[in-house]
């Protein structure tokens, strides 16, 4: 421990100072010079502390079987022409799909569908000379299964877009049969909140049709292709615009593939951000095929239909790298990166219903645990002077300076204050008391064997030491496990703990310490008042 | 000098055999109340279970406590009530599932128009809400807390003996199975702020065992023979029974506040954490050492 009694006071006053200056914008709303150069954010507040935005969503899922349908057809199609059954026409319906083939062929496509296709069942056929119509359904429990795997997945991927946007504490549930309710504590900007978890992130890529851009201004779009807009954003002015660009509709590679999305800063044009991803194997097999097969030629970016750039193939990319340029801000490119890395969404989502809600306990269970809390550690504070009497004044400075501490770093890490969190305080103040109370103890005994006054403090404490640290320790440990595998409110409690813990060695031991020394040294008291 | 307690001399590893029985009694109403929290037949809060939302619109300006009153009179307990800011509308959230989404909407509306006949109000809509706190989540607490006792064993193993380790962790153990079996008598809601209360206890209880065996650690090194460990147990409680006895009757003064201000919410938290103070305590002086008495007994 530091023995010079100055550069301790001085230590104990330094923290106390930033203490002051963090907890200040909680106190007064921050203005002018203090705005400029100190901290001005206040203490997040949990949801069930403060309330916050409340979102109700709707999984499209009409949308979503029509993909699904689509999928299936494409796959169908692809089957029956490798196996060499021929077809003279196949069409999708919402549920089903009906093939027009020659009869002597029936045997072939059943064979065909019962080994490839176990989630169709046949329904029903019809003759029309030599050819027959056979029609497939999509078995009801299937669509039930796809149905609620789609909310399922929807609901992991909305929960890993906001952990990693950082929302400490989201409340994220099924809601009904398609419908998803997010709580969210503490959003600064709803409005990019609500576009981060609405965004479909359908990661596509598409050459760009360029032997035909030329007819496009006639009105005729050829067939296989089709138009998107493209966003550009003007390097100058940050203005962002939308064109039209001719695409070829066939998608070549999708997200799904995708193992990591970053953003990265350069690039051609200095320190511009943009979006690094990388493929798993497979992904950067097919890569590399289209880049290869493609040099010289405009593969398209394109993100929920929208293209965000379209460079040009220099050359064959082996190594399932690439990256998303499109003149983002570093905002843009953090949350295209969240999106892409959380994976896509089943099916789009519509926000039903987004209103500011109250406290999840409620603003009288909230102002009355307050009051509670407020009255008790009054009695706190009485009854350690009562018990203690001169010494006791002290043990309340370490504690005050304990809690002025904690809201000091609470405000400084960002941190979110929720009811747990305020549990975790509870537990750290009941430390802190109690580790002045093993020390006061302490120093009585030592009072007893008839020590001075300054003989008995100092082992007194060196003493007390030992059990206050292993405690802490003991409690730190705990902490972190929690810390690193809880989630939610569990972790809102950690973090308290362990900001606490760390403070409480220092308060309760090096603060009070401090205090008792500064007292002994300059008036070398004959008895202590313990 | 202000004292409570002087020179006590309690046989406290006298009184093993008797807090052993207690503590077995405990922990097995604890272990009944496990299980039947695993088959989901006890009283478990709208974080788990999920359960039903009603939005309701009132006309005039309705106080949140009253509307709570009204719901706890009117038979439903177990309610999340929150504002909707700047509306007069509530977001009312019940265990009760979409089964009897019917009734529980008329019984919403019997209960409120009991309550509040001139402030008119109306039933927006109802709907089935899933289980706040998934299965994923539940998997990691597992984990989080069967490594959590790991490292407290190993700490403790490694700052003082490894029986003492095991002994602290059978402890902390003990104190939280036994909260939980109090609480599921009681037919208390086990909800997110009770567990929070769990692990609060938990980590006060350890505080208090790693106390008392700090004090047990530093009487060993001045013991003489091997023989008098019970004697050197005893004493060491006694010495820090005072510290124990203050610590516990402040640590009951901010609890107490709690317990008669907080207001209904907030009960059963400080409820938990009341409990938690006396089997913590007791766990750390009738069960923690008189276990590294016995297994040293047994084993050497």
């Amino acid at each position: 421990m530091i023995k010079s009694l100055k550069i301790r006071f001085i230590l104990v006053v330094l923290f106390l100072v930033i203490s002051v200056i963090y907890c200040m914008p909680n106190i007064i709303e921050p203005q002018g010079v203090w705005k400029k150069y100190f901290p001005s954010d206040k203490i997040h507040l949990g949801l069930d502390l403060k309330g916050g935005m409340h979102l109700l969503l709707e999984l499209d899922t009409v949308k979503m079987m029509q993909n699904m349908v689509d999928r299936k057809f494409n796959a169908f199609k692809d089957a029956m022409i490798r196996e060499g059954i021929r077809f003279m026409g196949l069409e999708k319906k919402e549920n089903s799909l009906s093939v027009l083939i020659r009869a002597e062929q029936k045997e072939k496509l059943y064979n065909l569908v019962g080994k490839e296709f176990p989630d169709l069942k046949s329904g029903g056929t019809r003759t029309e000379g030599d050819n027959l119509h056979v029609e497939f359904l999509l078995l009801e429990r299937e669509i039930a299964n796809i149905k609620d795997n789609a909310v399922r997945q929807a609901l992991e991927t909305i929960r890993n877009r906001i952990d990693q946007f950082g929302v400490s504490e989201p409340v994220i549930v099924k809601q009904g049969e398609n419908q998803i309710l997010v709580q969210l504590p503490g959003i600064k900007d709803p409005q990019r909140a609500l576009e981060l978890i609405g965004r479909t992130a359908q990661l596509e890529f598409k050459l760009v049709d360029e032997e035909n851009a030329s007819r496009v201004t006639v009105g005729a779009i050829p067939e296989g292709s089709e138009i998107l807009t493209m966003r550009t954003r003007n390097r100058e002015t940050g203005i962002a615009t939308t064109t039209s660009i001719l695409l070829k509709k066939q998608t070549l590679l999708t997200g799904e593939l995708l193992t990591d999305a970053r953003v990265r800063i350069g690039g051609e044009f200095g320190n511009e951000p943009y979006v690094s991803i990388e493929f798993d194997s497979e992904g950067a097999r097919i890569f590399d095929k289209i880049t290869a097969e493609n040099v010289g030629k405009r593969l398209a970016i394109i993100l929920d239909n929208t293209v965000y750039s379209a460079p040009v193939v220099r050359e064959r990319i082996s190594g399932g790298k690439a990256s998303i340029t499109g003149g983002f801000t570093m905002d843009e490119a953090k949350d295209l990166s969240i999106v892409l890395r959380a994976g896509a969404l089943p099916a789009p989502v519509k926000v039903v219903q987004n209103i500011t809600i109250g406290p999840t306990l409620g603003q009288d269970s909230i102002n009355r645990g307050i009051k509670a809390t407020i009255l008790g550690s009054i009695l706190v504070i009485i009854f350690m002077v009562v018990y203690y009497r001169f010494s006791g004044i002290i043990a309340n400075i370490a504690l005050l300076l304990n809690l002025m501490y904690l809201l000091g770093a609470f405000s400084a890490l960002k941190a979110t204050m929720t009811l747990p969190g305020i549990a975790g305080i509870a537990l750290t103040i009941g430390m802190g008391v109690d580790s002045n109370v093993l020390i006061f103890e302490r120093i009585r005994e030592e009072l007893r064997l008839g020590k001075t006054v300054r003989a008995a403090v100092d082992s007194g404490y060196q003493k007390a030491w030992v059990a206050i640290f292993d405690s802490h320790i003991t409690t730190l440990i705990t902490a972190c496990v929690l810390f690193m595998f809880g989630t939610g409110p569990i972790k809102g409690f950690a973090i308290t703990l362990i900001i606490g813990m760390i403070i409480n060695l220092f308060t309760a031991v090096f603060g009070s310490k401090t205090i008792f020394d500064w007292i002994l040294i300059k008036y070398k008291p004959r008895r202590l008042s313990i | 000098m202000m004292e409570l307690l002087k020179d006590t001399n309690i046989d406290f590893i006298g009184f093993r055999k008797k807090a052993f029985i207690l503590s077995a009694i405990l922990v097995a109403i604890g272990f009944y109340a496990l299980i039947m929290i695993s088959l989901g037949k006890a009283n478990i809060s709208v974080d788990f279970t999920g359960g039903t939302n009603i939005q309701i619109r009132f006309k005039e300006n309705v106080d949140i406590g009253e509307l709570r009153k009204a719901f706890t009179d009117g038979g439903i307990s177990d309610v999340q009530i929150q504002e909707i800011s700047g509306t007069k509308d509530f977001f009312i959230k019940t265990k009760f599932s979409d089964t009897d989404k019917e009734k529980i909407q008329d019984k919403v509306a019997s209960i409120l128009s009991g309550k509040y006949k001139d402030k008119k109000f109306e039933i927006l809509g109802s709907n089935m809400v899933g289980a706040g706190v998934g299965k994923g989540l539940k998997k990691y607490a597992i984990i989080a807390v069967g490594l959590a006792l790991v490292g407290i064993i190993i700490y403790v193993a490694w700052r003082f003996t490894f029986i003492s380790g095991i002994a602290a962790t059978i402890a902390t153990f003990h104190d939280v199975v036994a909260i939980l079996g109090v609480f599921y008598i009681l037919d208390k809601e086990l909800n997110l702020l009770i567990i929070t209360a769990l692990l609060t206890i938990a980590g006060y209880s350890l505080q208090d065992t790693v106390v008392v065996y700090d004090r047990i650690r530093e009487n060993m090194a001045k013991m003489k023979s091997k023989d008098d460990f019970g004697v050197v147990i005893n004493r060491s409680i006694n010495e820090v029974l005072s510290r124990t006895i203050i610590t516990g009757l402040s640590t009951l003064f901010a609890l107490g506040a709690l317990m008669v201000v907080g207001g209904e919410v907030l009960f059963d938290f400080s409820f938990a954490l009341f409990i938690g103070l006396i089997v913590g305590t007791y766990s750390s002086i009738f069960v923690a050492s008189p276990i590294v008495y016995v297994w040293r007994r047994k084993f050497r």
